[in-house]
């Protein structure tokens, strides 16, 4: 269970979450929609614990523990995921070494041994199939020279691999084709388990269409100004922001 | 400087003594030239970054009486590169080791042996090629090398004799004082040949070492040589190296120089393109932490048109490493078509971390296709942050980058199982793991 409490962070001595509220159960999918600008992405960097945010107020317990007393990686190893809106390129460093890393890393924070080679890639190509990538993963550099849409597979496949409690996925939809979306929203959902949870940035019903979430937030100006339920989406997706606005008296 | 003059006059009967007559006919020569040049100062533009005198300066031993040195390579180093079997030799300071031979003998008419002793055998080739790339006169470590050496190695392969195993030859420093080794290396491909050459240099005993080496290298019309020179030696050792390549019409040299492990290095690479249609490609990768030195200055003179030459040059640096690269290409008036790219590229792991670098394209002739390039950068923040979100620690997130960094350098590498190995080798040595030189581990397991 991830819970934030009036979490205040900004970037550059820039404040851009201005005291966040947010439960999430576990088995939960919870949407965060809102207009650019309004702190989503922020939001995610800030809970996996990337060190260009400065979190100025507020706590984030996962499971009992304090998340902010974590660095990148400890979050990570506690079972935090995130799937980048840009995933990162790293020439030269191939998925193989890259997963074998993580997946090592995991395994030992849990007191296992390293995976065998053989088994390893055995996973490897079990986990693919979810988001229909092809052979030629193992080989390639992490990100480099994927199309956008691989990419996008990439951090699912990524996901699959390393099975998070908790998942956050970030604009996962933006550049997909409705094939490539649909590829990854069924991936996405064959990784869900009553223990995991995750919460989902879009712009877009389309998305959420595949994921049914379960609670809806809207995110303006750093902060949480209405909480619904699914059909909130779909009323967004017809009249906008606007109205939300007018109501919280924005 | 004063202490070498002394040493060469009060010891030239013992130098000529222990040393064949090919090679004392240029050692009253590099004399005059060597008192008359004292070491390069850092005005010089070659020696810009690493103050020579200044590592010549402490008194070390020299074995000018070709004292026996008990040590039996073949007992320290069962050389089992995997899947890589080399013909293997072995040379003890300067010394060619001679007790136990590779079973597998070479292919007729090729030699692989002591210089002194071929200076003996077949004075006439020796003389012919000797000291003619590594004149003197041009370098005032050529004219001490000439001074002091009284051996060395000699390999010599014959025209149109294909050599399919690569020759492997371990440097090996040991000694019970601190020691100045005076190294000199003659390979000879002639018109057609072709051969493999691994070079690897290390240090079986923790005493500081100061190495003087002089690589002369012939690649004849057609010929075909690579030759991998790998030190991984240990923070005491300081090397100056000047490897001298002449390469004819239609031959083709891949010239790969790895720093591993060292402690000061200075690798001067001299590449004379004198015949129509060759090609060269240069390499080098420099791992170097701590407080190593790593100066690796290229020349590259294209003469005739046609030719091409390719030079690739990374370092991964990390605490206080001080390091340089110098790459002269020229390109002389006349020397049409010629195709030239030079870059180097380098990654800084702290703060404290320098490189200098200096790519440098001189052009006299109108239709040549040239470029050269530098860079210099951090490890990416954003694919640290990347594989950190993963679970990957933060330093294995380094490791990996910096590996990355490298790969493209050991890509170059023809030899398949030397490949492997050294990519094996570069992994353990960003783990820290190979900090210091224990043995031959291109061939130890």
């Amino acid at each position: 269970m991830l819970e934030i409490r009036n979490l205040h962070a900004s970037i550059n001595g820039k404040e851009i979450l201005k005291g966040i509220d947010l439960t999430i159960r576990d088995g939960e999918v919870h949407a965060i929609m809102g207009t650019n600008g309004a702190g989503k992405s922020t939001l995610s960097h800030v809970i996996v614990g990337n060190p260009a945010y400065e979190v100025t107020e507020g706590e984030i317990i996962f499971n009992g523990k304090n998340l902010l007393e974590m660095n990148t990686e400890e979050r990570a190893l506690e079972g935090i995921f995130l799937s980048f809106q840009q995933p990162v390129e790293i020439p030269g460093v191939s998925m193989t070494h890259f997963m074998r890393a993580a997946l090592n890393a995991r395994r030992k924070h849990e007191g296992l041994e390293p995976l065998p080679a053989g088994e390893f890639l055995k996973l490897m190509r079990e986990k693919r199939k979810i988001v229909e990538l092809d052979s030629k993963l193992a080989n390639r550099s992490v990100n480099e020279g994927f199309s956008g849409g691989e990419k996008k597979r990439n951090e699912i496949f990524q996901m699959a691999m390393l099975e998070p409690r908790f998942s956050i996925l970030d604009e996962t939809d933006s550049g997909l084709d409705v094939d490539a979306l649909r590829i990854v929203a069924e991936g996405f959902n064959k990784l869900r388990r009553p223990e995991t949870s995750a919460m989902v940035i879009t712009h877009y019903q389309r998305l959420l269409d595949y994921l049914r979430p379960d609670i809806i937030h809207v995110l303006i100006d750093g902060r949480i100004i209405k909480t619904a339920g699914p059909e909130l989406a779909l009323e967004i997706e017809e009249k906008g922001f606007d109205w939300i606005k007018e109501e919280a008296g924005l | 400087m004063k202490q070498y003059i002394e040493l060469y006059e009060q010891c030239r009967g013992m130098l000529n003594g222990h040393s064949a007559p090919v090679l004392n006919a240029l050692r009253e020569e590099a004399f005059g030239h060597f008192r008359q040049m004292g070491f390069p100062s850092q005005k010089v533009e070659r020696y810009k970054y690493t103050d020579v005198a200044r590592h010549f300066a402490p008194d070390f031993g020299l074995n000018l009486n070709r004292l026996s040195i008990p040590v039996n390579p073949y007992e320290v180093f069962k050389c089992d590169v995997p899947n890589l079997s080399t013909s293997l030799y072995f040379v003890v300071n300067d010394q060619f080791y001679d007790k136990a031979l590779p079973a597998v003998p070479l292919p007729e008419g090729v030699v692989v042996d002591s210089l002194c002793r071929a200076a003996e055998t077949f004075p006439e080739l020796v003389k012919h090629h000797y000291g003619t790339l590594a004149r003197s006169r041009k370098d005032a470590l050529n004219a001490l090398n000439t001074m002091f050496c009284q051996d060395g190695l000699f390999v010599y392969v014959p025209r149109n004799v294909v050599v399919e195993r690569p020759i492997q030859i371990v440097n090996v420093l040991r000694s019970d004082v601190s020691l100045m080794v005076n190294r000199r290396v003659l390979v000879i491909l002639e018109e057609g040949a072709s051969a493999t050459l691994l070079f690897c240099d290390h240090a079986m005993d923790s005493h500081a070492f100061l190495t003087t080496q002089v690589i002369e290298t012939f690649v004849g019309e057609n010929a075909h040589l690579e030759l991998y020179e790998l030190e991984e030696t240990h923070v005491r050792n300081t090397r100056f190296s000047n490897l001298y390549a002449d390469q004819k019409a239609y031959s083709s040299a891949v010239l790969d120089n790895i720093t591993l492990h060292n402690g000061v290095t200075r690798n001067r690479t001299d590449l004379t393109l004198s015949g129509e249609y060759a090609e060269t490609t240069l390499n080098g990768l420099v791992i170097a932490d701590k407080e190593q030195q790593v100066d690796n200055n290229t020349l590259i003179d294209h003469r005739v048109p046609h030719c091409q030459s390719q030079q690739l040059y990374k370092y991964v640096l990390d605490d206080k490493a001080r390091c340089a690269f110098a790459g002269r290409v020229l390109v002389r008036e006349g020397a049409q078509k010629t195709v030239s790219q030079e870059t180097n590229a380098n990654l800084l792991g702290s703060r404290e971390a320098r490189i200098y670098t200096q790519p440098m394209l001189e052009i006299y002739a109108d239709d040549v296709k040239c470029s050269h390039g530098s860079t210099v950068g951090q490890l990416g923040e954003q694919a640290m942050f990347y594989m950190q979100q993963r679970g990957i620690p933060y330093e294995e997130a380094r490791m990996l980058l910096k590996f990355a960094f490298a790969a493209d350098v050991l890509s170059t590498i023809h030899l398949d199982a030397l490949h492997d190995r050294l990519n094996y080798l570069v992994d353990k040595r960003f783990r820290g793991e190979l900090n210091k030189c224990e043995g031959c581990r291109m061939c130890k397991n």
